[in-house]
């Protein structure tokens, strides 16, 4: 039989509870274990960003990390980022500056881009154009070109710079 | 497929080494290398996983008389961002910006990095102008044995170390560098990001009354195992940086590096481009001491 191990940890913001083989991902324990399938397999090799979620205050490629260590840390997926009450205002500019085509890369690229703009806690140095690409280096679209998603998160950084 | 019979989250060295005495176990930490390893059937689990990730002694970087600690399980992002590093050792901080992807670096530990030893991995190469040690650790006769090893010493081949089936790789250390030394770290790729060394080079030596001293040269990518260019240090080292002493340094680095072909780069262009990094290395060095000068 199958080994499987019991874990614990706050997912979005909620204790959980579930039972995971040693080597399931993070990334098909979401989606399968709780349904939340935001975070997409892609290249299911690190390559793309896809599947980017953040654990604890780092962002990771959810399809190499082994779900038995989420166990105890603090799990946050696009679904946690806007939630019930909306969109979140990351989510918002993305749809605004038509940053979206078919979507398939959206919800890692957008918890990368809220990722890159939190990390940035010097008030005295904004984030320029290219310090948001580098930020978003591991994220590939096959669709939108970059130049509108780095126009979605610039607009974040002005409208929270000003807030 | 291997049936995972047990799993085991130590927390502390002693506990995990002595989980590695009781038998063929994988060690996993970041599992950047291992999970896509693994999904590519390149490698197989042992029957036993050991995730390290939660030996907090194994994190941190400290600084203790002038020697330098990195714990195994440090990330590539906690190298980045230190001050530490930047101060001090900036040419580390250069390797670990070079590195893969935030998310990847946010992940990926420095001993796995060392552990999973491919040819072209990148933070061996700062770390063999430091003429960095390893610390390995192991359970023996009841108690956690350590051996320090010369980082130099620590791979044999593509994918192979020294390190034993009971020991864990649990720091990297070094000493402060002496004054005047300075470093430099190129990587060959189109992109700073997700790319997997073609070359890598590291260059180091202290500019002493006008004479290269106490020079280094580390390459990866251009042999079985990262390489410490001990002949072309030979060919500079005590010289002056004329074109003569360059030239002969682009000569022997051609020669002493051992490329092959494969999808990355052929062969020749990998030799090729060696001499390109040597001469860089060289201008980047003669810029740099000629403005601290
Ligand atoms: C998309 C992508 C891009 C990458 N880009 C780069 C790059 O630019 N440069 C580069 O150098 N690498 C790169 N890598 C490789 C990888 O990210 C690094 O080698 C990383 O540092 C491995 O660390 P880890 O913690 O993820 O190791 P793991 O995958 O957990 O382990 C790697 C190996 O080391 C062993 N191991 C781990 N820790 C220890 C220990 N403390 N003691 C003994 N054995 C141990 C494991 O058993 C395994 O065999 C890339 C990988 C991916 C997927
Ligand atoms: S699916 Fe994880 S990085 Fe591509
Ligand atoms: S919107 Fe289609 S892949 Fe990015």
């Amino acid at each position: 039989m199958q080994l499987e191990i019991e874990i614990k940890f706050s997912l979005n913001g909620r204790m959980v509870q579930t039972k995971v083989p040693p080597t399931m991902t993070t990334l098909v324990m979401l989606r399968e274990n709780f349904d939340l399938t935001g975070g997409k397999l892609a290249c299911g090799e690190g390559e793309c960003g896809a599947c980017t979620v953040k654990i604890d205050d780092r962002t990771i490629n959810s399809c190499l990390m082994f779900a038995v260590d989420c166990d105890g840390r603090e799990v946050q997926t696009i679904e946690g980022l806007g939630g019930v009450a909306g969109l979140e205002i990351m989510q918002q500019a993305f749809v605004d500056h038509g940053a979206i085509q078919c979507g398939y890369c959206m919800p890692g690229m957008i918890m990368q881009a809220r990722y890159v703009v939190d990390q940035n806690t010097d008030k005295s140095h904004q984030l320029s154009r290219d310090d948001i690409a580098r930020g978003l280096e591991g994220n590939v679209c096959r669709c939108s070109g970059y130049t509108k998603v780095v126009d979605a998160v610039a607009a974040v950084i002005l409208d929270e710079a000003s807030a | 497929m291997i049936n995972i019979e047990n799993y085991h989250r130590p927390s502390s060295i002693s506990e995990a080494v002595q989980l590695l005495q009781q038998g063929e176990a994988t060690i996993v930490a970041g599992g950047t290398d291992l999970t896509p390893q693994i999904e590519a059937g390149a490698r197989q689990f042992e029957s036993t996983l050991i995730n390290i990730q939660r030996v907090e002694e194994m994190r941190g970087i400290s600084v203790t008389s002038g020697r330098y600690r990195i714990g195994g399980l440090t990330t590539v992002t906690d190298i980045l961002e230190s001050t530490t590093l930047a101060a001090d050792i900036p040419v580390l901080v250069e390797a670990a910006d070079h590195f893969a992807s935030p998310q990847i670096r946010n992940a990926a530990t420095l001993a796995g990095n060392l552990c999973n030893a491919s040819p072209a991995g990148d933070m061996c190469i700062p770390l063999l102008l430091l003429d960095a040690q390893v610390e390995l650790v192991s359970w023996i006769d009841e108690s956690v044995s350590t051996r320090r090893l010369a980082l130099c010493d620590f791979f044999i081949g593509p994918g192979k170390t020294v390190l034993q089936k009971n020991e864990l790789l649990t720091a990297v250390e070094f000493k402060q560098p002496v004054a005047g030394f300075s470093a430099s770290f190129q990587k060959s790729g189109p992109r700073p990001a997700l790319e997997i060394s073609t070359v890598a080079m590291g260059f180091a030596g202290v500019l002493e009354a006008g004479v290269l001293r106490g020079v280094r040269i580390a390459i990866g990518a251009v042999a079985p195992t990262p390489l410490r260019a001990t002949a072309t240090e030979l060919v500079l080292e005590g010289r002056s940086l004329n074109e003569s002493a360059i030239a002969q340094a682009v000569e022997a680095v051609q020669e002493e590096v051992k490329p092959i072909d494969d999808v990355r780069a052929s062969a020749w262009y990998r030799t090729h481009l060696s001499g390109v990094y040597i001469r860089r290395a060289l201008a980047l060095f003669q810029g740099v001491t000629a403005h601290a000068a």
